[in-house]
């Protein structure tokens, strides 16, 4: 954190000085004390917070996580609240109307909760654990590289190239999944490889 | 962006084409907002629509999709004539007195070396003369005809501000005002901005309308300057980064480029990147390559890539296409020649152009994955969903494997923004259900794959086999690991040359940054340019200080960008041939004498002299380029060519259709339309609500635009009796949808070449799954071809017929 005060700090602390002098020098005392009592808990006050970046576009706009549940003391986390970092210093705690309603796509009805597979012809995804899944992956390629990989080209040359399998990456991961997904694929000699950056 | 989002601020003007920065980018926009009110900044829109940027534009014309390039290149011709040139900046920063070849000219919308048959150019006339000395040969004095700035004043010249008129349908007074404002940027105290988007790269010649740009910025002095710069807005939140490691057909992380199988041996490939510089004293940073292919070879094979092996060359897959990129993918899918694919957080049915032919490629696939946090219609494309998803699921028998995967606010890692900055994030929640991140998806398949290699042997497992994959626990690397690899580290000790008692490079210590690389296995790292992202200093990505000396937007402290945290690319370019600034209230970078200083790394050696060493340090040239070369397939010049999908006959060139070396495959080309038929071009675009076919998962952005409509003039409403509100069937060559029909005065009709042009909008949000109304996306209509040069599909200009229908029972 920078050691100036932050954006958001200052903020805060604004509010809690004029409160503790204005009103108190004017002899508003007792006021002020049922004031105070008679103001809800700030419903985040007892949220854990971590700073993450907008994920639509690139643009990258600094946001605020509030979750009931800490994960970094390895407690289940239940997102409340997604907010603009007013410390950013490109959004400057603004989002845009996406960026403002990020909790609903993180709790989107229809987000992928186990791993399913839809066998050929059926009419629905059946539900499978991740093992059945990965295994079942795993034998796909490996049978679909051994049978097609190209390891020489008609001049003899060594190509090592698997054309007959694809793979399409995403743009919203993070560059160190990318790095992962590159390290893996790479590795197979798949050709077919291709990221959002195209279209 | 070779600036950022914050130094927007320090522009005098604005020109938003190909973009709408202000619906699809608002949090950024905000800088125009701020350089407007506090800088007096003027912003100009040109665009099709008058989308809300042009609301809040000083000046705004209207253009014909598809044609920037005839624009761009008459505000060219437009600076040459009116001698609004940034001269100093052209001289010595540009390639403008380099001498071209003789034999190479451009005649009825071709250049030299045009081959029909293969739809390609022998490119040989398209270079530099060289002289006995071996470097090129230039003309300081721009006398010679056959230099570059002859050339190119030559070249544009056809553009008048009355072609303009004819080919853009831009009226001569409006086209003549904006190239006015613009071209009093050639002032060295002057900066215009570039803000450009989907809007320029979706086209059969995208590549050629951001070059068109670029090369008005040189001409300006408008590269590596503060307030200044081409700023590629981009679209997902980590774009840039899958881009900048390579995830691609043809890449290797930092730009390298996957071997061809012309290129037999790691001789054979270093062979054609020596990039010697080409003219005296320049610094052609590429000639470096061999330290980062190298580093790059031992991050992936580690102790199995040496020496010997030639740094497991023949590990990598040599190709015999230019890339099998999605389009290619997709017809090889489409001829039946392709078995499994991959979609990883991606959601190619709604992406990709002609859905019809998307959803047959797809049904002819053994087995699909698809990973991702939503439900994609992708990963649905054999399940009924009457007009919206017509198939029948028992005659498709595609296996699909779909997986539950992690969110953005469950996952820990960097993203790089449009402006190159590395920002590290932190998860705030527990995934939903069984999902789990894309970094574990991927540890099990290698896993899993590793260990079938090794029980049951195969064709080639040695790639599989000897992957680095020492992570603390292999079933799930983490992202600190993975960023430290792509960082770079020691692989062994290098003792000081000077002092051999001690080591320059301490084995497993990470590198400082790609400086410290060597090509003799010594090093590995993963992506060069992201080279000094999380080193012996920490994970600077994570870095949130706030500090900015002098307001100059720079924020140096403020996460960590590429390469080396340089926040303003070519920003040697911001002083003059002495090394000081061209504007003193908005320095950024200038010779102190003994070294460069400033507010910025430094884009050059520091201690590189001003009159000696140019900015543009990665070109052999030491120039930046007016002329390219034979780098790109379509030309060293941009040229107007006219959509595959054209209302009109390209005025230039009546024969040429489309880009002439744009790659169409033999069915596609049977299903373009022309203008008999379908007399309407259609675009597409986004809208400030949504995000691609994610929002409409949101409940909130599903109410806020529930349903899926087209946008049209009153004009075309009128002649085709449409009413507002109501219901429109829209139809091209290759499908056919119904939207809701929104009659607005943001699009009016344009007179091109004499010719009533009448547009069609279509928003692309919407799709079968999720919270909002089910509808049809753009891509049902559009056409399957890409850019000559990087095969991005042009969406932003087709054509299409539309009549009203009967709308839905209510």
């Amino acid at each position: 954190m920078n050691m100036e005060l932050s954006r958001r700090g200052f903020l805060a602390g604004a509010g809690a000085g004029l409160a503790g002098t204005t009103l108190g020098a004017f002899g508003f005392g007792d006021v002020e004390a049922a004031h105070a009592a008679a103001i809800r808990p700030f419903k985040l006050a007892n949220t854990a917070e971590a700073r993450n970046t907008c994920t639509y576009c690139s643009v990258a706009c600094g946001i605020i996580i509030y979750s009931k549940g800490d994960l970094k003391k390895g407690e289940k986390a239940e997102i409340v609240n997604i907010e603009g970092d007013a410390d950013h210093p490109t959004n400057r705690g603004t989002l845009c109307p996406k960026g403002a309603a990020l909790r609903d796509v993180v709790h989107a009805k229809t987000r992928t909760l186990h791993p399913q597979i839809r066998k050929a012809g059926s009419d629905k995804f059946e539900r499978v654990s991740w093992d059945q899944a990965l295994d079942r992956i795993a034998r796909l390629m490996k049978d679909d590289r051994d049978q097609n990989i190209v390891l020489k080209n008609n001049d003899g040359v060594t190509v090592n190239r698997w054309t007959t399998t694809g793979f399409l990456a995403a743009s919203a991961t993070t560059n160190e999944t990318a790095w992962a997904t590159y390290k893996v694929v790479r590795s197979t000699g798949m050709v077919a490889f291709d990221n959002q950056a195209r279209v | 962006m070779t600036n950022s989002w914050t130094d927007i601020k320090n522009t005098d003007l604005v020109v938003v084409m190909g973009g709408n920065a202000a619906e699809a980018h608002p949090c950024g926009f905000k800088w125009v907002t701020e350089a407007k009110a506090n800088r007096g900044a003027k912003l100009i829109v040109v665009d099709p629509r008058f989308t809300r940027t042009a609301s809040v534009a000083d000046y705004y014309a209207p253009i014909r999709q598809g044609t920037d390039i005839a624009f761009l290149l008459g505000v060219i011709n437009y600076c040459i004539r009116n001698d609004k040139v940034q001269w100093e900046y052209v001289k010595n920063f540009t390639n403008a007195a380099f001498v071209v070849k003789e034999g190479f000219g451009w005649q009825d919308g071709l250049f030299t070396g045009y081959d029909e048959q293969k739809r390609d150019y022998n490119r040989s006339t398209w270079d530099y003369e060289i002289g006995p000395d071996g470097f090129a040969v230039v003309d300081e004095t721009l006398q010679n005809p056959r230099c570059v700035w002859n050339l190119l004043k030559s070249h544009v010249s056809l553009y008048t501000p009355e072609l303009v008129e004819r080919i853009c349908g831009t009226p001569k007074d409006k086209f003549l005002t904006i190239a006015r404002m613009i071209s009093e940027c050639s002032s060295p105290v002057k900066t215009m901005t570039s803000m450009y988007a989907l809007g320029w790269t979706q086209h059969s010649k995208g590549s050629q309308n951001i070059r068109s740009m670029a090369m008005l910025q040189l001409i300006l002095g408008n590269i590596g300057v503060r307030g200044g710069g081409m700023n590629a807005l981009r679209g997902h939140s980590n774009i840039q980064g899958l881009t900048d490691i390579g995830l691609m057909s043809n890449l290797i992380p930092g730009y390298l480029t996957i071997p061809t199988e012309r290129e037999p041996s790691f001789d054979a490939y270093m062979s054609t990147r020596g990039f010697k510089p080409l003219r005296p004293n320049q610094m052609s940073y590429w000639q470096n390559y061999r330290k980062f292919f190298v580093s790059f070879q031992k991050a992936m094979w580690g102790d199995a890539a040496t020496p010997e092996n030639s740094f497991a060359y023949d590990w990598l897959p040599k190709l015999d296409v230019p890339a099998y990129d999605v389009l290619r993918a997709f017809e090889l899918m489409h001829q039946g020649k392709m078995n499994g694919y991959f979609c990883q957080g991606f959601n190619p049915l709604l992406s990709f152009p002609n859905r019809k032919k998307i959803t047959s490629a797809l049904s002819k696939l053994k087995f699909l994955v698809v990973m991702d946090p939503l439900q994609t219609e992708t990963a649905r494309f054999w399940e009924n969903h009457g007009a919206n998803n017509d198939v029948d699921p028992s005659k498709i028998q595609t296996e699909v494997i779909e997986l539950p995967t992690t969110c953005f606010a469950e996952d820990e890692g960097s993203l790089t923004n449009s402006g190159r900055w590395l920002q590290w994030h932190w998860p705030g929640g527990s995934p939903p259900g069984e999902a789990k991140t894309d970094a574990w998806i991927m540890a099990q398949i290698h896993l899993r794959l590793k260990e079938l290699y090794r029980k049951e042997g195969g064709k080639v497992p040695e790639p599989i086999v000897n992957l680095d994959w020492r992570y603390k626990d292999p079933h799930e690397p983490t992202a600190e690991e993975l960023a430290k690899e792509l960082n770079g580290y020691v692989v062994s000790d290098v003792p000081d040359p000077s002092d051999p008692t001690k080591t320059l490079l301490t084995k497993g210590k990470q590198v400082v940054s790609f400086a410290a690389l060597r090509d003799d296995g010594s090093t590995a790292c993963g992506c060069w340019i992201y080279s000094g992202c999380f080193n012996e200093a920490g994970n600077n990505m994570a870095r949130r200080d706030t500090s900015d000396p002098d307001d100059t937007g720079a924020y140096l402290k403020w996460s960590w960008s590429w390469p080396v945290n340089r926040r303003i690319l070519y920003n040697r370019a911001s002083s003059d041939l002495q090394g000081k600034p061209w504007d003193e209230s908005r320095k950024l970078l200038w010779w102190d004498g003994a070294k460069w200083t400033g507010y910025d790394v430094p884009d050059i050696a520091p201690t590189a002299k001003p009159d000696t060493v140019m900015p543009f340090i990665m070109n052999p040239e030491g120039t930046s380029r007016l002329f390219t070369r034979a780098m790109m397939r379509d030309g060293p010049f941009p040229s107007h060519y006219e959509p595959f999908e054209s209302p009109v006959v390209n005025v230039v060139a009546p024969k040429v259709r489309g880009n002439p070396v744009a790659r169409v495959f033999r069915n596609d080309f049977e299903q373009f339309g022309d203008a008999k038929e379908f007399p309407y071009a259609a675009t597409s675009y986004r809208l400030t609500e949504h995000f691609h076919f994610w929002t409409k998962h949101a409940h909130a952005n599903a109410v806020l635009q529930p349903e899926f409509f087209v946008e049209i003039s009153e004009e075309l409403a009128k002649e085709k009796g449409i009413e507002k509100g109501g219901t429109v069937r829209v139809w091209s060559k290759r499908g056919s949808v119904t939207a809701k029909a929104v009659v607005t005065k943001r699009i009016k009709p344009l007179t091109c070449d004499g010719k009533t042009v009448h547009i069609v909008g279509i928003p692309l949000h919407w799709g079968f799954t999720g919270a909002a109304r089910k509808g049809f996306g753009p891509n049902s209509l559009t056409p399957f071809v890409g850019d000559a040069n990087i095969e991005t599909p042009e969406y932003k200009a087709f054509l299409v017929d539309i009549e009203p229908v009967a709308g839905p029972v209510a």
